[in-house]
């Protein structure tokens, strides 16, 4: 066990200690605020109501990650809700961080469940505004946009530094989250954009996640702008990456996902190799050796979407754990002694069905009933 | 029973055609509708946000020196000519849409209620490398004008404070109004407090 297991000793669904000046109860904020450099990657959502499929997905990550980002109808394309993948991947220990997107519901509808995300044991939630429904499979949609990424962010800081809802009506348990939002260095207004991490920041974000960064450079531009803010010392600032399968892909992205800036040099980079799958593997491992070492950087956030058992190979190449061994998910004590007596239960004669429990609590004499 | 399959198929055909039409969504903040109208005005004003910006200093006191008889005539009466006004200047310079509790000050004099996404604080992450929207992509993002019309004006960095949700309530009623009854109040507090 390492030194920093960040376990509840009494079951990994658990929250953990509350620690001095930690806004939440979960692992991924213990491990920014430890200063290690932390990953997280983002599960994607199944389209289906197995809550298997969920845990499949999450089991690639194992030992991989600190957090496991659980998409609000990212592209505002249906899947199964965060809230769902949250409240199922609690259950087994994982550290999800609970997407909130303006688009789809309306502030009271939000508030109703960042209380029950807490309560189901949610330590983290990122706010978003959301694609415009336009880009999903679904683009009649009534579009809701009641909040705006950074009035939510307000309101869940009211609810949780306040104890009360944007009413003013009280909270008997305010929900103790880890706040995080998203940036985008690569989309104008360019220089409005770290300004605009600053007002995030103003509303209460502890953490971001930026954008996929293919364009170092730029990046490394912002980064600048953001550290003579002062802002990286604020808040964590995780830089989003991800492996692009192919030049056609990447074309593909460019052209279709909201926001994402992909430099001609890297279709070209893409375009030159034999093998696109591996050189987009190795491109991303080469960005994540670049913005590692830019300073203010907290973190990196791993979006390998349909590829995300390269996540575990992609952090591992990388090296930007440094050995250390995020938390995965562990058989304890009491079940190892389960798993080891599985024989005996098995094939001992015992009463299985509750029909034979009944039937044998019949035949048995029993004064007390009439 | 051949009747009731007729029947069944008319609307069917019907709903193929529509999404060709591209209809804007009823009801919807997406929607944008003044078909035939470019984006002239609105960007000619956020080129002169400095210039408006003077302008609705001046006017703002003038409106707040006719307190008394806004008063007087009763603000709920004075609402509805002042709310006629105010939706034909405002919508003409800014397509206005209304909210009833106008942020053009810290917005560069560009509406943010023109977003698609009726954002209050800034650009969505989606915002096109040509500037423009993400979701209406032969619009120019307000956002992009926002901040360029906020460096000309001279209390322009009004951008960065983060506004409160939209209070839906309020909606096409006259900010003006609400503006000026809120400064006299603030103002008579004042006095009373000296
Ligand atoms: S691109 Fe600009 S106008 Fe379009 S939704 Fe985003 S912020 Fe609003």
């Amino acid at each position: 066990m390492s030194p920093h297991h960040d376990e509840n000793p009494a079951g990994a669904h658990l929250p953990l200690e509350p620690l001095p000046g930690h806004a939440s109860r979960g692992r991924l904020e213990r491990v920014l605020r430890r200063g290690e450099f932390a990953v997280t990657t983002e599960l994607n959502p199944p389209d289906s109501a197995d809550p298997e499929d969920v845990y499949e997905r999450a089991a690639v990550f194992d030992g991989w990650v600190d957090g496991i980002n659980a998409v609000d109808a990212s592209g505002a394309n249906c899947h199964m809700s965060s809230v769902g993948i949250c409240a199922l991947l609690t259950r087994m220990g994982y550290a999800p961080i609970y997407q909130i997107s303006c688009r789809d519901r309306n502030r009271i509808a939000i508030q109703g469940d960042v209380l029950g995300a807490a309560a189901m044991g949610v330590q983290n939630v990122l706010c978003l505004t959301g694609d415009g429904v336009q880009a999903g499979d679904q683009p009649g949609a009534k579009p809701v946009f009641d909040l705006d990424c950074m009035s939510l962010m307000e309101t869940i800081r009211t609810m949780r530094d306040q104890g009360r809802f944007l009413s003013g009506r009280k909270l008997t348990t305010p929900p103790a989250m880890f706040m995080g939002a998203a940036i985008n260095p690569f989309a104008p207004p360019y220089d409005f954009r770290p300004l605009r991490l600053a007002k995030k920041i103003a509303a209460g974000a502890q953490f971001v996640q930026s954008q996929y960064c293919f364009d170092v450079p730029m990046f490394r531009d912002y980064m600048t702008r953001v550290r003579d803010l002062g802002l990286h010392e604020q808040c964590f600032i995780m830089c989003g990456v991800g492996p692009l399968t192919s030049a056609r892909t990447a074309r593909w992205m460019r052209a279709n996902v909201p926001g994402v800036h992909i430099p001609d040099a890297v279709i070209a980079r893409l375009e030159g190799a034999a093998d696109q799958k591996r050189e987009g593997k190795r491109l991303c491992i080469d960005i994540i050796d670049e913005v590692k070492e830019i300073a203010g950087v907290a973190g990196i956030h791993v979006m390998a979407y349909r590829q995300e058992e390269y996540v575990a190979e992609i952090v591992h190449d990388s090296g930007v754990l440094k050995g250390r061994r995020p938390w995965r998910p562990e058989p304890r004590a009491d079940d190892a002694l389960v798993a080891g007596r599985l024989d005996h239960i098995l094939h001992d004669n015992r009463v299985e069905t509750p029909q034979q429990i009944l039937t044998e609590a019949q035949a048995a004499p029993h004064p007390a009933t009439t | 029973m051949s009747d009731q399959t007729h029947r069944a198929m008319i609307p069917a055909a019907g709903q193929g055609r529509a999404p060709q039409a591209k209809a804007p969504r009823p009801g919807g903040p997406a929607q944008v509708a003044r078909p035939g109208r470019g984006y002239a005005v609105r960007l000619w004003s956020v080129r002169h946000a400095r210039a408006l910006e003077w302008f609705y200093r001046r006017f703002a006191r003038t409106v707040l020196l006719l307190h008394p008889l806004w008063s007087a005539l009763g603000y709920g009466r004075v609402e509805k000519p002042m709310r006629f006004v105010e939706r034909r200047v405002k919508g003409f310079m800014f397509d206005c849409r209304m909210c009833g509790q106008c942020v053009l000050s810290s917005t560069g004099m560009s509406c943010p209620m023109n977003c698609p996404k009726q954002l209050r604080n800034g650009p969505c992450g989606g915002v096109r490398a040509n500037g423009h929207c993400e979701v209406r992509p032969d619009m120019p993002c307000v956002w992009v004008k926002a901040w360029e019309g906020s460096r000309r004006m001279v209390q322009g960095d009004a951008i960065l404070t983060v506004q409160k949700p939209v209070d839906r309530t309020l909606a096409g009623t006259s900010s003006w109004l609400r503006v000026t009854a809120q400064a006299a109040a603030e103002r008579d507090h004042r006095k009373d407090a000296a």
